[in-house]
């Protein structure tokens, strides 16, 4: 397997705020890489890290091989999209806002755009059904819809490495599984690598083949979701009491709250 | 659909033109037009060709220059009430053109005047835009309020110079301040025009950037646009703009604040038509107030600035008490 981004000894953060310190993983292609942690964790300052977004104080980004500030922003833009927590909206419709994506593969002095643009477009708002509002304005969507037109877009870029912040967040259940679904199927076709941000630890496990799980800053613990995803970790860095158990089907970790009274309850007993 | 728009405000714009030639103290039927040119005897002819083409060129010019600078500082603020008049830009032009006047630089070579206009301008724009920022994110808030305190301070300086300066500046320092299209220079005028069509076509080169910077310099970003070479760019071509406006034709305020808003309700916002149209447009209402300006107290004339400035300002109450629902269908 060939290594797509490596993270050494990697520093960032705010000016005098927030900083995440000696983050240390590597991926390699076609990884769908869940990152968990409690708010504040340090999650997507992660993200902007890599993204670039925030400036490196420490370490380096190594993606395809190559130093990652070594890369133009154009060029980064063809490789690494990102689909942010916040869906920014303009009033344009939904087929112009998911044809922003194509940007990165135009020609310097493109004036119109090439019907193998507007095909894309197409394509990728048909496989997170978007299509059927192309004509609406991203501004009249819901959250979720807005969510679903900002994949699409990131799609159109054609990426090799997909960035996600918190997709799942906006969504019903039946469109979390949809969203997964399709995200795992692109994985799959594609090859395509993604790094997701995510809450729900048992949506993580069940999709993810490689977890990081965040504490103030920096990494706890990171590898597959059954070394992950024990209920010591998870007590640790959440500081809840869980319980964990293996879903029959598919044989990856569940994780289940426990309130406040049933604990007491039992600690009674 | 976009050759449309901009077939039919061509279109317009030729309607206007031949409405402002014909227009004034001495009426010429459109008609004659051609029969006149023809005939550089008559008195219509140096009517037309010293008087009413200059001033026509001009509107043109100007009308187009101010409207391209309001759609630009729109697209980069994101915020539909920011223009070159109410960021204090035209301000800072007029303090720098006021300047030049006083120390007499204008009768040493004519163009010290709008390189007098683009130097304020772009002190302006640079002080609004540093002083704006919080934490590196920008605060429209405060930078209209910032923009409103430089024209003040601007206008006091302006005064300070006005009362130590001799009298026979004064009378041009005040011309400069209403604003009007009567430019006895020639070559004024056609550097003006000049000018106005090449940024326009400058501008051109950042319509995808613009478009992107619709959603945000964060996202531009990552869609591969270099959002701070952008914006220090078209920061540049704006001051350059406004500057020379405003040293040609004085303070013409609110043109580039109602007609983006205008156009973009009819043609949407996507840049790659939005510039052109602004343009065009702000050339049409630019020479319609100046028909109204030179003929509605004839034989006197009225400055144009009081009826952009009217209009605008009517123009910029609606819009911001209509802001709270309007404001997501005007951004962008």
């Amino acid at each position: 397997m060939k290594e797509l981004l490596t993270l050494n000894n990697f520093s960032c953060g705010y000016k005098d705020g927030f900083h995440i310190t000696g983050i240390n993983f590597s991926l390699a292609e076609g990884t769908f890489t869940g990152i968990i942690g409690p708010n504040g964790s340090g999650k997507t300052t992660l993200f902007r890290g890599i993204s670039g977004d925030l400036p490196i104080s420490c370490g380096s980004v190594v993606f395809e091989g190559k130093d990652l500030s070594m890369f133009t922003l154009r060029e980064k833009a063809q490789k690494i999209s990102i689909v942010s927590q916040f869906t920014e909206t303009a009033h344009i419709t939904v087929e112009e806002y998911v044809l922003m994506g194509r940007m990165p593969h135009r020609k310097p002095f493109q004036f119109f755009d090439k019907p193998e643009d507007i095909d894309i477009a197409h394509h990728y708002m048909q496989l997170t059904n978007t299509y059927r509002l192309r004509d609406k304005s991203m501004t009249e969507l819901s959250g979720g819809e807005q969510q679903m037109a900002s994949i699409a877009s990131a799609l159109c870029q054609k990426p090799t490495l997909l960035l996600l912040d918190e997709p799942t967040s906006h969504l019903d259940i039946t469109h979390q599984m949809k969203f997964m679904n399709l995200i795992q199927r692109l994985n799959d076709e594609l090859n395509l690598s993604v790094i997701m941000i995510i809450h729900d630890l048992t949506l993580a496990a069940e999709y993810c083949d490689y977890l990081i799980m965040m504490k103030n800053g920096k990494i706890h613990k990171k590898g597959s979701p059954e070394t992950v995803l024990t209920y010591e970790n998870i007590e640790n860095v959440y500081d809840t009491v869980v319980v964990v158990k293996i879903n029959p089907v598919s044989g990856k970790p569940v994780v289940f709250p426990v309130s406040e009274r049933k604990l007491k309850e039992l600690n009674k007993r | 659909m976009w050759a449309l728009y901009a077939l039919a405000l061509l279109a317009a714009l030729f309607a206007v033109v031949i409405l402002s030639l014909s227009f004034g103290e001495i009426s010429i039927p459109y008609k004659k037009i051609p029969q006149i040119l023809a005939d550089k005897e008559s008195m219509e002819y140096g009517v037309l060709f010293y008087i009413r083409i200059p001033r026509t060129l001009l509107g043109f010019a100007i009308g187009g220059s101010l409207s391209l600078a309001g759609a630009i500082l729109q697209g980069i603020y994101r915020n539909p009430l920011v223009e070159p008049y109410t960021l204090g830009i035209s301000g800072g032009a007029s303090l720098g053109v006021t300047f030049a006047i006083v120390a007499g630089l204008h009768l040493l070579n004519i163009l010290f005047l709008p390189l007098a206009g683009f130097i304020g301008a772009f002190t302006t724009i640079f002080l609004v835009y540093t002083l704006s920022l919080k934490k590196g994110t920008l605060s429209v808030n405060r930078m209209l309020l910032i923009g409103v305190m430089i024209s003040f301070i601007s206008s006091s300086l302006m005064m300070f110079l006005m009362s130590i300066t001799a009298a026979e500046n004064i009378h041009g320092i005040v011309f400069w301040i209403m604003g009007s299209l009567n430019e006895s220079n020639t070559t004024m005028v056609w550097v003006m025009v000049v000018l106005s069509v090449v940024c326009l076509l400058i501008s051109y080169l950042f319509v995808m950037p613009l478009n992107a910077l619709r959603l945000g310099e964060e996202k531009a970003r990552h869609l591969g646009i270099n959002s701070n070479v952008t914006i220090r760019i078209l920061f540049i071509i704006t001051s350059i703009l406004t500057g020379a406006c405003i040293a040609v034709a004085g303070v013409i305020g609110f043109v580039g604040l109602v007609i983006p808003h205008i156009v973009r309700l009819f043609v949407g916002s996507d840049y790659r038509i939005m510039l052109v149209s602004s343009f065009l447009s702000g050339s049409i209402f630019l020479i319609l107030c100046d028909i109204i300006a030179r003929t509605i107290i004839s034989p006197n004339e009225l400055p144009i600035g009081v009826i952009t400035g009217i209009t605008g300002g009517v123009v910029f109450i609606v819009l911001l008490s209509r802001s709270q629902k309007r404001s997501k269908l005007l951004q962008g």
